[in-house]
């Protein structure tokens, strides 16, 4: 039927023309041009750095475009700043979440708009029905009392979905809203995206997996470095027409990898146990070991202390008892230097809080651990000429975009801050690399990638302890699969052999130990 | 004549929000626009005390050298700060490092009797050592017990103040009858041309060239030197060295850094050692190149505090320090003069310095004053 036609009949609320945003000299958006039609979902595909987020961020009026035009309901506006946005009903969910985080769900949905009753007294009672009405409407179901600081991160992306709409939004942004969900949370995101279109509201939807695309959206927009390339209608095209269309060429789903034999065991756990920031234990006597030449999976639903089991093994948490070992040494509860030393590199959780020095370039922060070494520094003198050449020889080799290692890492695009910190880690060479999340936020061909690279590790016989949620990965790129629940291993199967409702079952806790 | 008010206003826009130099020249402007509109109100033409000052400070040599004699501890405080602003940490207690400076070189000054060339040196190693134990103490409170600097330097602050008045006191270096202390040996002073500017062929020479005369009655001394190549030193560790990376790395993302496995404890001692080494830098050259002795003090002096203007001024850039404390220190040497010859309060100074801060600390209000501006004129 083609795009024009299946648009012919409904209400344009946004566009967006001729949109170009220049930084400096860099054209990070060519004229674009975005329709928005009433009660549909719109997504956004394109590589890391094609300039989905710009985009987004000039329409809710963080960023101002260096030329263009915008029309809401066929009305010219000038939206310099979100407020303006938020008047014409705009709403916008960041990747990284903007709440605060003593405040309760209640207080964060109001600030702004709070209800006041006579006397200027703020009407709290108002304030937690209106609430509990919205929440209600579209089932976006969140307790109004709890602190942001208690709940988990699903919960505070309902919480900014609340908080937009509460402010009126009839057209909203999602930033890459399940980058940080688990597979159950994306399912139920997708319900609430269909439970809103069905009010009349629009969605803007980006993402990097296609799958949700397929499932959630009506319409799909692809960019490529800042050109408009196309726009289809989404139940008219395949995950791979959309896949090349968005990266110039065919990317390969499945994942290549030779069956080979792990060698001796590296790195091992003996019961471990650590306790979180509340003084809770959540490693729980954890025994685990990974072999030369294997890569081993961690699968587990969230909050079952897989982070501070990462956090103890790279000492960035006390351990409370247990032994971990790598090559022989014992290095347990040492120092983040002297774990590093013992060549065990970290792909960390969260890229912004470890991973980057956002306030550096992409140079100063491919050598991170090694910037006091030989060639990067001689005498305690930085080398800034060595520095650099190695620096964009990993922005090649990662294609990491642009192209420039003056680059702040603050301005890169989220993909590209990840590719920056894989990148370092991958380069280091490391005995033992732990590797969370790694692809999170990463386009397809991206991930190609670094699934590759880890794969090529396990090739040169290191060993990679990989963790995600994200079960597919999980399933094709491991060799074992370990299963976390509570604090405790309960099962650990040959990836070969898993299936994805027993793994299911297992991380729910019905494990077969 | 038809001025395009449009175009003018989107450059200072760019220029103001984009380019850090220019945004802090707007800020000294609309800091000297405040003072007038004070000096106004209070029925004094602004032009004539701006005049003033002006000539207060470039009139003659012996007043840019008085400028140049009052900006170098500024210079030095203010360095102290960027350096600690530049690693994450917020030094309030360069006014305290500064009292230790001059105390300690007083103290090496006055007790030890070494030969010319030797004495200078180690007052000054001495002073600048002990002011960077005394920033380095809040530092390691920091990294043992969690105190914050801000609490720790302010308290270390007073703890200075009173020890100084107490060795004032003191039997054996207070000089009798006065409060102050005797004056440091000639041998550690480090004026220019000290002891030729009052021989007799001095004299001589200086009556028939009276550029060096004037210039020369100051206390003019090689402290501005140091302190210049201080903030190159400065710039140099912070940008070019291992220590600068690991240092800025601890500032920007202390998680970041102890994820990479930078010593974030160590780290925050060493750059409050440094910090408090160069506030005791401008103590001791103080005390060398200027006063040569200490005396009472009922409160704190303000080197540290105005370094802190210095520092918010020059954006923290080392090099900017320099630039930075030479505006500070004309502004407050040419601004004393314009109560004699105007009778206009000399602190329309402070009211000019404290705007210009006011001003660079919120670049979202210049922004939001040109923003505002740009929306009602609509853009095309
Ligand atoms: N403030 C800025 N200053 C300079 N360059 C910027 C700035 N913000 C974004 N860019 C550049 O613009 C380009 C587009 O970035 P954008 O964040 O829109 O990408 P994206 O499509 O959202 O990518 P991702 O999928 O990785 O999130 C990138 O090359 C980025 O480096
Ligand atoms: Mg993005």
């Amino acid at each position: 039927m083609g795009y024009k036609n299946a648009t012919r009949s409904l209400t344009k609320v946004i566009e967006m023309k001729n949109i170009t945003k220049k930084f400096g000299d860099f054209v990070a958006l060519d004229s674009v041009n975005l329709d928005i039609f009433k009660g549909k979902v719109h997504a956004l595909l394109g590589e890391n750095g094609a300039g989905k987020s710009t985009l987004m961020n000039i329409l809710y009026g963080l960023y101002y475009s260096t030329s263009g035009e915008i029309f809401i309901n066929g009305e010219k506006v000038n939206i310099t700043n979100p407020n303006i946005a938020i008047e014409h009903g705009i709403g916008m969910v960041h990747q990284h979440f903007m709440l605060i985080k003593p405040f309760t769900v209640a207080q964060n949905i109001i600030l702004g708009r709070e209800p006041i009753s006579k006397m200027s007294v703020l009407n709290m009672k108002k304030a937690l029905k209106d609430v509990k009405e919205i929440s209600e409407r579209y089932g976006l179901y969140v307790d109004p009392n709890a602190k942001i600081e208690d709940i988990s991160v699903s919960m505070q992306q309902r919480v900014e979905i609340l908080k937009a709409l509460y402010r009126g939004a009839e057209i909203l942004i999602l930033d890459e809203p399940t980058a940080v969900l688990t597979p159950q949370e994306i399912i139920e995101l997708i319900q609430i995206i269909k439970n809103l279109t069905k009010e009349g509201k629009s969605i803007i939807l980006i993402s990097h997996k296609l799958k949700e695309i397929k499932e959630a959206a009506d319409f799909c927009m692809i960019i490529r470095r800042g050109k408009h390339i196309d726009t289809v209608v989404v139940s008219e095209t395949t995950e791979e027409e959309l896949a090349s269309k968005m990266v110039g060429r065919e990317v390969s789903f499945v994942v290549d990898k030779k069956d080979k034999k792990a060698g001796d065991e590296i790195f091992s756990i003996k019961d471990l146990v650590v306790k979180d920031n509340r003084n809770i234990i959540t490693v729980d006597k954890l025994n685990l070991s990974v072999k030369k030449g294997e890569i081993l999976g961690l699968a587990g639903i969230d909050g079952n202390g897989q982070t501070e089991l990462l956090e103890a093994i790279t000492g960035l948490r006390k351990i409370e008892s247990g032994e971990i070992k790598i090559n022989g040494n014992d290095i347990t509860n040492k120092t983040p230097f002297q774990i590093i030393n013992n060549k065990i590199a970290h792909i960390p959780e969260d890229r912004q809080k470890r991973g980057l020095v956002l306030d550096f370039d992409i140079s100063e922060n491919t050598i991170l651990e090694n910037y006091y070494k030989k060639p990067f520094s001689k005498k305690g003198i930085l080398q800034y000429n060595n520095i650099n050449v190695y620096a964009n020889e990993l922005i090649d080799k990662f294609d990491i975009r642009p192209k420039k290692a003056s680059k702040m890492a603050r301005t890169l695009s989220g993909g590209n801050q990840q590719k920056v910190i894989v990148a370092r880690e991958i380069t280091n060479d490391p005995d033992l690399l732990i590797a969370a999340q790694p692809t999170r936020g990463l386009d397809v061909g991206a991930i190609e990638f670094v699934h590759k690279s880890l794969i090529e590790q396990r090739d040169n016989e290191k060993a990679v302890l990989l963790i995600s949620f994200e079960l597919d990965e999980v399933m094709n790129v491991s060799d074992r699969i370990a299963v976390i629940y509570e604090g405790k291993i309960v099962g650990i199967v040959d990836a070969k052999d898993a299936e994805v409702e027993k793994l299911g079952l297992m991380m729910a806790g019905g494990g077969n130990k | 004549m038809k001025l395009n008010w449009k175009e003018l206003r989107k450059t200072i826009y760019i220029f103001a929000t984009e380019k850090t130099v220019g945004f802090t020249l707007i800020s000294i402007f609309l800091g000297l626009v405040v003072g007038a509109i004070f000096l106004t109100a209070a029925g004094f033409n602004p032009f004539q005390a701006y005049g003033i000052i002006l000539r207060g400070i470039f009139s003659k040599p012996s007043y840019i050298s008085y400028t140049i004699i009052r900006a170098t501890p500024l210079i030095l405080t203010g360095l102290s700060i960027a350096f600690a602003f530049k690693t994450g940490l917020f030094n309030i207690g360069a006014e305290g490092q500064f009292i230790i400076g001059s105390v300690v070189a007083t103290a090496t000054g006055y007790f030890l009797h070494l030969p010319l060339l030797i004495h200078i040196p180690v007052v000054i190693i001495s002073a600048v050592l002990a002011a960077g134990i005394w920033g380095g103490l809040a530092g390691y409170f920091k990294a043992k017990f969690g105190v914050h600097e801000v609490i720790s330097t302010i308290m270390l602050n007073w703890v200075a103040l009173y020890f100084q008045n107490f060795l004032i006191y003191t039997e054996g270096f207070q000089k009798p009858g006065g409060e102050t202390s005797y004056s440091i040996q000639p041998t550690a002073n480090m004026m220019i041309l000290k002891t030729w500017k009052q021989s007799a062929a001095g004299r001589e020479w200086l009556l028939q060239h009276p550029f060096w005369k004037d210039l020369l009655r100051t206390p003019a001394n090689w402290g501005f030197i140091i302190a210049i190549i201080m903030a190159v030193l400065v710039w140099f560790v912070l940008n070019k060295t291992a220590l600068g990376y690991r240092l800025r790395a601890v500032g920007f993302n202390r998680f970041a850094a102890e994820y990479g496995g930078i010593n974030v404890n160590k780290n925050m001692i060493i750059s409050m050692f440094i910090a408090g080494a160069l506030a005791g830098l401008a103590g001791a050259l103080q005390v060398v190149g200027v006063s040569h002795k200490v005396t009472l003090i009922a409160a704190m002096e303000g080197y540290g505090f105005d370094g802190i203007a210095v520092a918010l001024i020059a954006n923290s850039n080392a090099l900017g320090c320099i630039l930075a404390g030479l505006l500070f220190g004309a502004l407050k040497y040419g601004g004393a003069k314009i109560q004699p010859f105007m009778q206009a309060p000399s602190e329309v100074v402070s009211i000019v310095i404290g705007s210009i801060v006011f001003f660079i600390s919120i670049p979202r209000l210049i922004k939001l004053i040109l923003s505002r501006k740009n929306k009602k004129g609509g853009t095309k």
